[in-house]
C-alpha cells in the first residue's frame, strides 16, 4: 500500500518524503501511520464543514440561476409561453404536443383539487398540531356525556409532510414544463419539429428509458423511506408518546429542541439519559469494533485454511459452513440463546461431565457490568459471521495474483511474511468499503442482540431511563425498548434515531475521507 | 543429497501443517453443525416438551411434528411462502430495474440519487416502523391482512439494495449494448434481449435473497400482525413460543417447527449455491 496518500494528509505533524518514510524503522512507520490517521481527522471534519458550506452555495446558486432563467424566458417568450405560467402545458397544447400537454394540466388540476378539498387543511393544521383533542360533551340522545374526538395529531402531520411533497413535486413540474416551452420553441425557431405524442410514447422505452425503469422503484423508496423518515424526524420535535398518541387520550404538539436537550443534558431532573445514552454508545461502538473485525480476520483465516494446497474436500468443508446461512437467524439465533439458557443443554452437558457444580448464568450475570453475556454475544456472532466471511476471502484470495507468491518465495518470504506482505494488505485494500458497511451495519444488528440477549442482563444504573436497559443493548435495541416500553416515547425514540444517523454518518465520512484505500480504489489494480 | 534433504524436511512440514489444519477444520464443522444436530434431535423427543440438559432423546416420535400440523402454524407457514414468494418476484424486478439504470443510464440527477440513498440507508430503518403500522393500519393492511401489507412494505423500498447488482451489470460490456443500438434496438430491447439472458446468476440472486429475507423478518411482521394468529409469519409464531409462559410446552415444538421452516430454504439455497457465492464475493469486492 502506498503510504504517499497518508503522508500528504497528517494535520500538525511533520511530514516525511517516501524516502524518509522507508528508512523509518517497523515501529516508528507504525507510530508515524496512526499519528497521520488520527491527525487526518481534524482536516476530514473541516472538509466536511467546507464541503456542507459548498453544497448550501450551490443550492443558493442554483436557485438564483433558475429564477433568472423564468423571468428570461417570461420576458422573450410568446403569448403561449407566457400562458403556460398559469395553465401548466397550455403551451405544449398550443403546439400540438397534446399528450404533453394534458399530463400537466391533469397533475395541475389534481394538485388544485387536492389542496381545495384536503390539502389546504391539514397544511393549516400543521403549525398547531390539531387544536380540539378528545373531550366530554352531552348527548341529548343518550342523557350522558360522551367522550368526543376531535383533531388527529398523528394524521395532520402525515398528511401535512405529504402536502408539502405534493407542493414541492408542483414546482418542480412546473418548472419543467416552463422549461418545455423554452425548448420548444428553440426547436421550432430552427425550423425543425417537435416530438409528437407517439414519439413521447416511444421515448420512454428508448432514450428515456431510465424514467420508466425508475418510476416505480423511487415512488416505492419515496412514500415507504423518505416520508417515514421525514416524519419521524419531525416526531423528534414534538412530545408524541403513548399518553399524547394524538387522538384517543390527548393531542401532540409541538415542544422545539426539548428531546435533544432532555437526551443530551449532563444533569437532566430524574432520569440522566446524557449518561445512558453514552454508556449504551459505548458499549455499541465496542460491539461494532470486535463483530466486524473478529469475523474479518477469522473468516480470511478459515478461508485460507480451505484454499491452501493440498487440502482436500474444500467444496465440503465450504459447503458445511454455507448451510449456517441458509438456516433463517431466527432459528439458529434463538436455538442458541437457548442452548446457553441456565437449563439449557450447554449447562446440562457441562454439569453431566462434572466440570461445573451449578449452571453458569449465561445471560443474567451482571458481574463486570455484564461482561461474560457480553463476550458471548461477540463469540456467536463469529459462529453467524464466519461463513459470509468465508465465501467473500474466498474469492478475493483466488483473484491475487499467484506470481506475487511465486517470486516472493523466490526471494525467500516465509508462510507469515507473504501473509502479511501480500495476503493481508491486498484484503484490505480491496475490501476497505466493505468494513465500513459492515462496521456500520454491525453498529444496528438488531437481530443478534435482540434474539440472542433482548439486551439483558440488566444494567440496574442505566434500568431508569426508558424501557429496562441492559448491558448488551445496542442504541437500536435501545430505540425499540423505547417505542414498545410502557410509555411508548416515540419522541425519545426518534431523537435516539436521529442521534444514531449522526454517528453512523460522521463514522462513514471521516473513514471515506482519511483511508486512501476507499478513494483511489484503482490505484491497486 | 542436501536438496533432497531439504526437500523432505518441506515436505515433513507441509504434512503436520496440513494435518493440522485437518483437525480445526473438523473441529470447526463440527461446532458449527452442533445447534442442527440438536435442533433436528430434539425435535424427536417426546419424553417431554421442556427444555432438557440433554441431546439424545429418551423416546423418539413424530409427536411434535403432528402437534404442529394440528396448530396454527400449518396457516402462518402458509402465509410466509406466500409473502416469499411474491416478494422474491417483485423485489427481483424492483432491484433490477434500479441497479439496470444506474450501471448504464447517465442521467442528469444520477450521481444525487445514488448519495440520496446512501445516506437514507444510514437512518435506522427500525424508525420508521411505528410509522409504517400507522399506515398499513389505515389502508386496512394489518393483522388478518398482514400478508399483502407486508409484501406492499418489503417491496416498496427494496430498490435500495442495489448495490450488489449494479456492480455485476457494471462488468458487462457497454459495447454489447451500444453494438445493439446501432442495429436498431430500442433501449428496452437491449435490456430485454440482450442483458438480461447475460445477468441470468444475479438474477438468480436476487430471487434467492429476496425470497430468504421474509423467513426471518419477525420485528416488523410482528407489529403488523398485532396478535392476530391468521396473521402471523412463521418467525412471529415460533417467537412467542419460546416466551416464558410458552417454552415449557412448546420447546420442542419449535424444534420441530426450525426444522420444517429450515428444509425448504436449505434445498433451494443448496441448489442455487453458486450464484450466492458469486453474488456475495461480487458484491463485498465492488464495495
Amino acid at each position: 500500500m502506498a503510504p504517499t496518500a497518508f503522508l500528504q494528509r497528517g494535520f500538525h505533524m511533520k511530514k516525511y518524503s517516501d524516502l524518509e518514510y522507508l528508512r523509518l524503522s517497523k515501529g516508528q512507520k507504525f507510530a508515524y501511520r496512526l499519528a497521520s490517521f488520527f491527525g487526518g481527522i481534524p482536516q476530514a471534519l473541516l472538509g466536511l464543514l467546507l464541503g456542507i458550506g459548498r453544497f448550501f452555495k450551490k443550492i443558493g446558486q442554483g436557485i438564483g440561476g433558475e429564477v433568472a432563467d423564468l423571468v428570461l424566458t417570461f420576458k422573450n417568450g410568446d403569448w403561449k409561453t407566457r400562458i403556460s405560467y398559469l395553465v401548466m402545458g397550455f403551451g405544449s397544447m398550443a403546439r400540438g404536443q397534446i399528450l404533453r400537454g394534458l399530463l400537466f394540466l391533469l397533475f395541475e388540476a389534481v394538485f388544485i383539487f387536492y389542496m381545495i378539498f384536503a390539502g389546504g387543511h391539514w397544511l393549516s393544521m400543521l403549525p398547531s398540531l390539531g387544536k380540539i383533542g378528545p373531550h366530554e360533551e352531552y348527548n341529548p340522545v343518550l342523557d350522558a356525556y360522551t367522550t368526543v374526538y376531535g383533531d388527529n395529531s398523528f394524521k395532520i402531520l402525515l398528511y401535512g409532510v405529504l402536502t408539502i411533497f405534493f407542493i414541492i413535486a408542483l414546482i418542480f413540474t412546473w418548472r419543467v414544463n416552463i422549461k418545455q416551452n423554452k425548448i420548444s420553441e428553440q426547436i421550432l425557431r430552427s425550423g425543425k419539429k417537435l416530438k409528437s405524442g407517439k414519439d413521447d410514447l416511444r421515448s420512454l422505452v428508448d432514450d428515456q428509458f431510465h424514467k420508466t425503469l425508475l418510476a416505480l422503484p423511487l415512488t416505492g423508496i419515496l412514500i415507504f423511506t423518505v416520508l417515514p423518515i421525514v416524519f419521524m424526524i419531525l416526531v423528534a420535535f414534538t412530545n408524541y408518546d403513548g399518553t399524547h398518541d394524538g387522538y384517543n387520550n390527548s393531542l401532540f404538539s409541538w415542544v422545539g429542541l426539548d428531546n435533544f436537550r432532555t437526551m443530551l443534558s449532563w444533569s437532566g431532573s430524574g432520569v440522566n439519559y446524557s449518561a445512558t445514552f453514552g454508556e449504551i454508545l459505548t458499549w455499541t461502538l465496542i460491539w461494532a469494533f470486535f463483530a466486524t473485525f473478529t469475523n474479518y480476520f477469522l473468516g480470511m483465516f478459515v478461508a485460507m485454511m480451505i484454499n491452501k494446497k493440498g487440502i482436500r474436500l474444500k467444496k465440503a468443508w465450504r459447503t458445511i459452513l454455507v448451510l449456517t446461512i441458509a438456516i433463517p437467524q431466527f432459528i439458529s439465533l434463538l436455538y442458541v440463546s437457548k442452548m446457553f439458557a441456565k437449563n439449557g443443554i450447554v449447562n446440562g452437558i457441562l454439569m453431566d461431565l462434572g466440570w461445573i457444580k451449578t449452571a453458569i448464568d449465561f445471560w443474567g450475570s451482571t458481574a463486570h457490568s455484564g461482561l461474560l453475556a457480553r463476550v458471548m454475544v461477540i463469540v456467536i456472532n463469529i459462529w453467524i459471521g464466519i461463513p459470509y466471511l468465508m465465501l467473500i476471502a474466498t474469492g478475493i484470495l483466488m483473484n491475487i495474483p499467484q506470481d506475487l507468491y511465486e517470486s516472493s518465495r523466490i526471494d525467500g518470504a516465509n508462510a507469515w511474511q507473504q501473509f502479511s506482505k501480500i495476503t493481508l494488505p491486498y484484503m484490505l485494500f480491496i475490501t476497505g468499503p466493505y468494513l465500513l458497511t459492515s462496521f456500520t451495519g454491525n453498529m444496528n444488528n438488531f437481530n443478534v442482540i435482540y434474539l440472542l440477549t433482548g439486551g439483558a442482563p440488566t444494567n440496574a444504573a442505566a434500568s431508569g431511563a426508558a424501557g429496562s436497559v441492559g448491558f448488551t443493548d445496542l442504541l437500536i435495541t435501545w430505540l425499540f425498548k423505547i417505542t414498545t416500553g410502557p410509555d411508548s416515547q416515540y419522541y425519545l425514540a426518534s431523537v435516539v434515531g436521529i442521534l444514531v444517523f449522526v454517528v453512523v454518518a460522521v463514522i462513514s465520512l471521516i473513514v471515506y475521507n482519511v483511508l486512501p484505500s476507499i478513494k483511489n480504489e484503482e490505484d491497486f489494480q | 543429497m542436501n536438496n533432497q534433504k531439504r526437500h523432505m524436511g518441506l515436505k515433513a512440514s507441509a504434512r503436520i501443517s496440513n494435518t493440522i489444519i485437518y483437525v480445526l477444520l473438523v473441529v470447526i464443522s463440527v461446532v458449527w453443525l452442533i445447534p442442527f444436530i440438536c435442533i433436528v434431535l430434539q425435535s424427536f423427543r417426546v419424553e417431554n416438551t421442556w427444555q432438557v440438559g440433554y441431546v439424545i432423546p429418551q423416546k423418539w416420535g413424530w409427536d411434535n411434528y403432528i402437534a404442529l400440523w394440528n396448530s396454527d402454524f400449518k396457516r402462518r407457514y402458509l402465509n410466509t411462502f406466500i409473502i416469499a414468494l411474491v416478494t422474491a418476484a417483485l423485489q427481483t424486478v424492483f432491484v433490477l430495474c434500479m441497479s439496470y439504470t444506474l450501471s448504464r443510464f447517465r442521467f442528469k440527477l444520477r450521481a444525487g440519487l445514488m448519495r440520496f440513498m446512501l445516506i437514507l440507508g444510514m437512518f435506522p430503518g427500525m424508525l420508521t416502523m411505528i410509522i409504517l403500522y400507522r399506515v398499513l393500519k389505515d389502508l386496512g393492511l394489518t393483522q388478518a391482512n398482514a400478508v399483502p401489507g407486508l409484501i406492499l412494505v418489503y417491496v416498496a423500498s427494496s430498490a435500495m439494495g442495489y448495490y450488489v447488482s449494479k456492480g455485476f451489470f457494471d462488468t458487462i460490456p457497454k459495447s454489447l449494448d451500444e453494438a445493439a443500438r446501432v442495429d436498431g434496438a430500442t433501449r428496452a430491447q437491449v435490456l430485454w434481449k440482450i442483458i438480461l439472458p447475460l445477468a441470468k446468476p444475479i438474477v438468480i440472486y436476487t430471487i434467492l435473497t429476496a425470497f430468504m429475507g421474509p423467513w426471518g423478518d419477525f420485528v416488523f411482521a410482528r407489529y403488523v400482525s398485532f396478535g392476530t394468529s391468521s396473521g402471523m409469519n412463521v418467525a412471529v409464531g415460533m417467537y412467542n413460543w419460546l416466551n416464558l409462559d410458552q417454552i415449557g410446552q412448546r420447546y420442542t415444538m419449535f424444534c420441530a417447527g426450525g426444522v420444517v421452516v429450515a428444509i425448504p430454504v436449505t434445498i433451494l439455497f443448496m441448489c442455487l449455491q453458486r450464484y450466492y457465492v458469486e453474488g456475495v464475493t461480487g458484491g463485498a469486492v465492488k464495495g
